[in-house]
């Protein structure tokens, strides 16, 4: 009578297995998806920021005579040009992500709530196509458009509006249109995903108790759609602040954007300890604005990224 | 205005259309104030789109709707009394319970002290003091059901309007809060017009109840009426459950019909509308309790309506047992009994006899093709 007593354990035995298959299968998936990242993220980002840190905090002593010290960093706040410029920087980039979310905030409450179920995709692949030609071609379509012998200055010139060519390029009109028109689409797609998850009855209720368009869309739709137009305003602000291409070509040598200084660090004047602190600073004065921003909406990055 | 102020809700020849879809067709009924009304019918009747015209979230094409004898055509939804508890509640999870019951009294402009009385108020009148500061999301779904009325009758309304809103709760507490809605409607004395697809909800909380089919108001009456003198066949197959047979008009005896059946049974009915001539279509209702079961070589009232068959099945739920009989022309039959009484020892198979009163045994004109409850 011993076998059906010995059978107890062995029929355990291949359930304990199978877990513990299922549990290796488990983290094996687990490891294929991390790596990746993983790779990415130390090589990256996590590696070439480590060298730039290290670079930025050297200074050249002597012909490949390097020293520990913080005399890029004492260079640039003694040099107003620098700091002025990164300030630039930021006010310029905080102004083009607070009118894109002007722009992108009526887009995207269209496309989530106003456009019928089938208009609505062709809508938001309209927002795509510009996403199909290059930075670089886009740019130029502006300056085709606004320079001297371009097309508006025809225009204005053959309908008698202005007298000789008009020059619409190298200013900071140009330069702000040009950026809000690449980093608006950033500021939509967010916008429409939270306000997708918006049940219509809520803004109905809103209507229903007493309120009128506006304080539905003051105390309803925006607190609704605040994670989405967080989300979009870091997005778009980083985007601007780091953004090389559309400043340069659209603002020429008047644009004073903080990337063309890093640029000039590395490749004109070969001081690769000097653009290292530069792109440092941005990192760091970029991270510090948007904490603030977070601090003042009164949201966290958290419930920005996890809210649906 | 004067003689008509008796009723909260007015509506006359309300028409809405969608395209050439007649949602609402020609609908026209009254409530009087403080009573508790219910609009019943099957998804897609039309009674939400009515419900939508009243709050003013749709205009209707034609006809009008009056509130305490005002017409409100053209008033737009935020400036008229009536407010709405929304199917999923539709409180905003942005702001915490305090703030939601505020909302429309912020928006009317009310002083701050006096906000705050009044929702304290409303809170203690709907059983939840001290309730403020909670978040939304750390109420039960009956908490909610309660803050979103409150959050109405904050207002004071002069219509509620509740639009399935006990339709996302589990079956327990949805039993509980429709005892707790009458409670409710009879402490805020405020009209209540609910809208339901489920017809226990309307029977057991309604003063009266219209039933709606495919835009047109079938019947309004009391639940009682309803349930026991229904006047279409559409009522008769929604309200309660019913056995049907369809059958052909062979004759008339002192105002009764004489209805043979497609199984090949003859049974005496009485009409449920008029003008049901020899040979007309028809269907016969008879509803579950209406049958008397007994064995086959049992005592039978020889006036009443005699059918023959074996017991295929007992269904046992508790007071609403059923037993499944199989009858002339393989037919299935429901039959309530009371588990415990004398019929309790039925098995399947055993021979009975079903019997059930003329009067009991309704019929009306068939329809084409009949929507109702029960598909058969």
């Amino acid at each position: 009578m011993s076998a059906p007593v010995d059978a107890i354990p062995s029929v355990g035995a291949p359930v304990k297995a199978g877990a513990q298959r299922k549990r290796d299968a488990d983290r094996l998936a687990l490891i294929l998806l991390l790596t990746p990242f993983l790779l990415w993220i130390v090589l990256l980002i996590v590696l070439p920021h480590l060298g730039i840190g290290y670079l930025s905090l050297r200074e050249k002593v002597g012909p490949r005579v390097y020293e520990f010290s913080f005399a890029n960093y004492l260079e640039f706040l003694n040099e107003p040009i620098y700091w002025n410029t990164l300030l630039r920087t930021a006010w310029m980039s905080i102004l083009v992500t607070a009118l894109t979310l002007l722009i992108g905030f009526p887009i995207a409450y269209y496309i989530a709530k106003i456009a019928g179920r089938r208009s609505r995709a062709a809508l938001f692949l309209l927002c795509l196509v510009p996403l199909w030609v290059s930075d670089l071609v886009r740019a130029f379509g502006w300056i085709m458009l606004l320079r001297e012998t371009g097309i508006f200055s025809a225009v204005l010139q053959w309908s008698g509006l202005a007298a000789g060519p008009v020059e619409m390029l190298y200013n900071d009109v140009t330069v702000i249109v040009g950026l809000i028109y690449t980093v608006v689409l950033f500021m939509v797609v967010p916008i429409v995903s939270t306000l997708d998850g918006m049940d219509n009855s809520l803004i109905e209720a809103g209507y229903n108790l007493g309120g009128g368009r506006l304080t539905v869309l003051r105390r309803i739709v925006i607190p609704y759609a605040m994670p989405g137009i967080v989300a979009g305003c870091i997005i778009v602000f980083m985007l601007t602040a780091g953004s090389y291409l559309t400043p340069i070509l659209l603002g020429g040598k008047n644009s004073m954007w903080f990337t063309e200084q890093i640029y000039n660090q590395f490749i004109t004047r070969y001081n690769w300890e000097g653009g290292s602190t530069f792109g440092i600073l941005l990192l760091v004065f970029t991270s510090l604005v948007v904490w603030l921003g977070l601090r003042l909406s009164g949201q966290n990055l958290a419930n920005t990224v996890a809210k649906r | 205005m004067t003689s008509d102020s008796a009723n909260d809700l007015e509506c006359e020849r309300v028409t809405k259309r969608f395209g050439s879809f007649t949602a609402v067709d020609d609908v026209s009924f009254e409530i009087p104030s403080g009573s508790f009304f219910s609009i019943l019918g099957p998804s897609g009747c039309g009674k939400t789109t009515l419900m939508r015209m009243i709050a003013g979230f749709e205009e209707p094409a034609a006809g009008d709707i009056r509130i305490r004898g005002r017409s409100v055509i053209g008033v737009p939804a935020n400036q008229r009394n009536v407010k709405m508890v929304f199917q999923h509640l539709a409180l905003f999870p942005m702001m915490n319970v305090g703030e939601n019951i505020a909302y429309g009294l912020r928006c009317a402009g009310v002083a701050k002290g006096e906000i705050e009385r009044r929702v304290g108020a409303v809170l203690e009148r709907v059983g939840l003091p001290g309730v403020e500061r909670k978040g939304i999301d750390q109420l039960s779904g009956g908490q909610k059901q309660r803050i979103a009325i409150a959050r109405c009758m904050v207002l004071e309304p002069d219509v509620l309007l509740l639009d399935e809103p006990l339709g996302a709760l589990d079956l327990k507490l949805r039993e509980r809060m429709k005892i707790e809605l009458k409670l409710l409607q009879h402490q805020f004395d405020t009209t209540f017009v609910y809208i339901t697809h489920d017809q226990s909800e309307a029977l057991v909380m309604s003063d009266r109840v219209a039933v709606m089919n495919r835009g047109r108001f079938e019947q309004i009456g009391s639940p009682q009426e309803l349930y026991n003198h229904p006047s279409t066949a559409f009522v008769a197959g929604f309200v309660g459950d019913s056995n049907r047979w369809r059958g052909r008009v062979a004759g008339r005896d002192a105002g009764r019909l004489q209805v043979e059946t497609e199984g090949g049974a003859r049974l005496l009915c009485a009409p449920g509308q008029e003008g049901l001539a020899e040979g007309a279509e028809v269907e016969v209702f008879v509803r579950p309790e209406a049958l008397a079961l007994v064995r086959a070589d049992g005592p039978v009232d020889p006036s009443a309506n005699r059918l023959e068959g074996r017991v295929d099945s007992l269904l046992f739920n508790g007071a609403a047992s059923r037993v499944l009989v199989r009858g002339a022309g393989d037919k299935l039959v429901e039959v309530a009994y009371a588990p415990s009484g004398e019929t309790g020892e039925l098995a399947p198979g055993d021979a009975v006899v079903l019997a059930c009163a003329a009067a009991d045994s309704r019929c009306f004109e068939a329809q084409p093709h009949s929507d109702g409850a029960d598909p058969q």
